[in-house]
């Protein structure tokens, strides 16, 4: 029988590789768009787990709009990331200092 | 161990294999590939945990349409693989050091609050319902605004790609059929009055 720990379990790890990928892949934006996927997807699993052992549909419907924002994030994330690659011919993270932070 | 658990296991395992695989492997495309196999076997602990319509609807909408977009950028852009992973090492130990305590911490939590939580039955299933029944009474009735605002969230970001990406190159010749179909004759067709041409010498 699957608990409740064993699904935010998994979903703590996924989470944790997910960060650890930011933290790496610090030359390649298209990988940093998805490990903040991989960050969604982690906190998905958690609301469906409090969902089914709560009993509450809450957690399903908040999936579901988590969806529709991750799928609306991604393709303007892109866009723009297209954009940038026309104006500035590179995706590394470190080239992308324009702004002078 | 029954069998659910057993599969909860296999599934688990490569949805943590593969997501190591995305951000560990230097080829994007390999790394998309990867997070196709992550979503998917996520997709299958969904359906474990009772969340048939979510777990559909994961694989449809990041499976086919996400991750072909991330495909289809990637494959856009011309991106040389030689550079990449050159900082890596610089930011490794860092990296590793703050998603392993990120990691115990969030486990220690999870071992402390999980055994208040008594497992119960599917709770869709004790309603009388199908999931999507149970999904859908809630989402339209209690949060059909936000169903609501969602579209409209959908539509905006739709119409936002368009004029992100949209270019405008100069010097470029090309036809506006706007102004072709509204041209008029006294544009094109200009009649003047002239004298009849004669050969030279002769009288008409």
């Amino acid at each position: 029988m699957i608990t409740l720990a064993h699904v935010l379990t998994l979903g703590a790890v996924l989470f944790c590789i997910a960060v650890a990928g930011i933290f790496i892949n610090r030359k390649n934006v298209i990988v940093l768009l998805m490990c903040i996927e991989l960050m969604l997807l982690a906190v998905n699993t958690n609301f469906v787990a409090f969902s089914r052992f709560l009993g509450d549909p809450a957690g399903q419907v908040f999936v579901f709009f988590i969806l529709t924002v991750a799928a609306a994030e991604a393709a303007i994330g892109l866009a723009i990331l297209v954009v940038l690659f026309r104006n500035r011919a590179t995706i590394d993270v470190t080239d992308i200092d324009r702004l002078k932070g | 161990m029954t069998f659910e658990l057993v599969c909860f296991y296999v599934f688990a395992a490569v949805a943590a294999a593969a997501a190591l695989a995305v951000i560990s492997v230097r080829n994007p495309v390999v790394a998309a590939l990867s997070l196709v196999l992550t979503f998917f076997s996520m997709a299958c602990v969904w359906l474990l945990a009772d969340a048939e319509f979510l777990a559909v609807a994961l694989v449809l909408v990041y499976v086919g349409a996400v991750m072909v977009l991330f495909l289809f950028v990637v494959m856009m852009l011309d991106i040389e693989l030689v550079p990449l992973r050159e900082t890596a090492s610089r930011f490794l130990p860092i990296g590793v050091a703050v998603a392993a305590v990120m990691l115990v911490e969030m486990l220690m939590l999870i071992g402390v609050r999980s055994l208040k939580v008594e497992p119960i039955a599917d709770p869709a299933a004790t309603a009388g319902l199908s999931n999507i029944e149970w999904l859908a009474r809630s989402l339209f009735t209690d949060y059909l605004l936000p169903f609501e605002v969602a579209a409209l969230i959908l539509t905006v970001g739709l119409i936002a790609a368009v004029p992100l990406t949209l270019r405008h190159r100069v010097g470029v010749k090309k036809q506006n059929p706007s102004r072709q179909v509204q041209v008029r004759r006294e544009d094109r067709l200009r009649i003047i009055k002239m004298a009849a041409e004669t050969k030279q010498g002769e009288s008409p």
